[in-house]
């Protein structure tokens, strides 16, 4: 994972950077679809319908908490890919390794706060302001989940084939998706979170 | 093939500190009501916008291709399209909750 690989001179055999490109891209429609959502979710947050609201349901606490895991996730990404520039395999599994742990535990939260929501007779049906709030933050958790399951088999790939040139422009892959998610989860502590609360 | 082995390290803790400040920033303001209700607003989206910004460029280092500067014109697209959509919608929605929703009370 050199300097090579930010650049593409639309060389079409030139599959790292392309493929780097190309994911980039992706990522930008999944920063639309995230922006459609969020915009839902501004237009119905008041949209209680008598239900729980924002400031009865929202722990700020618990949100910081969240949002600092997955921060430090997000660093920890980071420096395993250092590590892969390095070709250092056993740092970049041990990096990724804490990335999954501190990315588990942000799941871990925020299903027990989903569970919590519904004990608490706010569930995804109770109001728009719900509804939305459930495919917002939900759609955030599940492209968690599904990185989470990609570093499982990216861990598994590095440790048994190495450090290669595929596993190298995978793992790239892997931190923009990582960093991404970070990123998306900054307003979503802001406008959900943090406005819902104040 | 290597070109200069540039360490990033600092990127990522400079990153990574800065981000903590502007999320702790965020939530003390809100949590301990630094500001007035009306000013919180502004205030919070100013942070979550630097936060966003600086893992963009330290995180995700978008701004550090070289030419041709695909990332950039994908990223800049993207913003737009993304900037028409979501304030079109607010404003298309507010519009209507004003104009169309019965029951406002308002004294005319």
């Amino acid at each position: 994972m050199t300097e090579e690989s930010l650049v593409w001179n639309g060389d079409p055999h030139d599959s790292a950077s392309m493929i780097n490109v190309g994911f980039w891209t992706y990522i930008m429609t999944d920063c639309i679809l995230f922006g459609t959502l969020f915009a839902t979710y501004i237009v119905l947050q008041n949209s209680v319908f008598s239900g729980p609201t924002s400031h009865e349901l929202f722990s700020p606490p618990y949100a910081l908490a969240e949002t600092l895991i997955l921060l430090g996730s997000s660093f920890s990404c980071g420096l395993a890919g250092i590590a892969a520039r390095q070709n250092n395999k056993n740092k970049v599994l041990f990096w990724y390794f804490i990335t999954f742990l501190l990315g588990i535990s942000f799941v871990v939260m925020e299903v027990l706060e989903f569970i919590d929501f519904n004990d608490r007779g706010a569930s995804w049906k109770r109001s728009g302001f719900l509804s939305a709030f459930y495919t917002l933050v939900g759609t955030h958790g599940s492209h968690i989940c599904v990185g989470l399951f990609w570093m499982i088999v990216m861990m598994l790939q590095v440790a048994f084939k190495g450090l290669t040139s595929f596993t190298l422009r995978r793992l790239s892959c892997l931190g923009v998706f990582w960093h991404f998610l970070d990123v998306v989860w900054i307003f979503i502590f802001t406008y959900v979170y943090m406005r819902g609360v104040q | 093939m290597e070109a200069e082995e540039k360490s990033y390290f600092s990127y990522y803790i400079v990153g990574f500190i800065l981000s903590l400040i502007l999320t702790l920033a965020t939530y003390f303001i809100v949590t301990l009501h630094l500001l007035a209700l009306k000013d919180i607003t502004l205030t919070i989206s100013s942070l979550a916008v630097a936060q966003a910004t600086v893992q963009l460029f330290l995180f995700l280092r978008i701004g550090q291709e070289k030419k041709p500067h695909w990332k950039m014109t994908v990223f800049l697209f993207m913003m737009l399209v993304l900037v028409i959509i979501v304030i079109g919608s607010l404003w298309i929605m507010y519009s209507l909750n004003y104009n169309v929703m019965p029951g406002e009370m308002d004294v005319r």
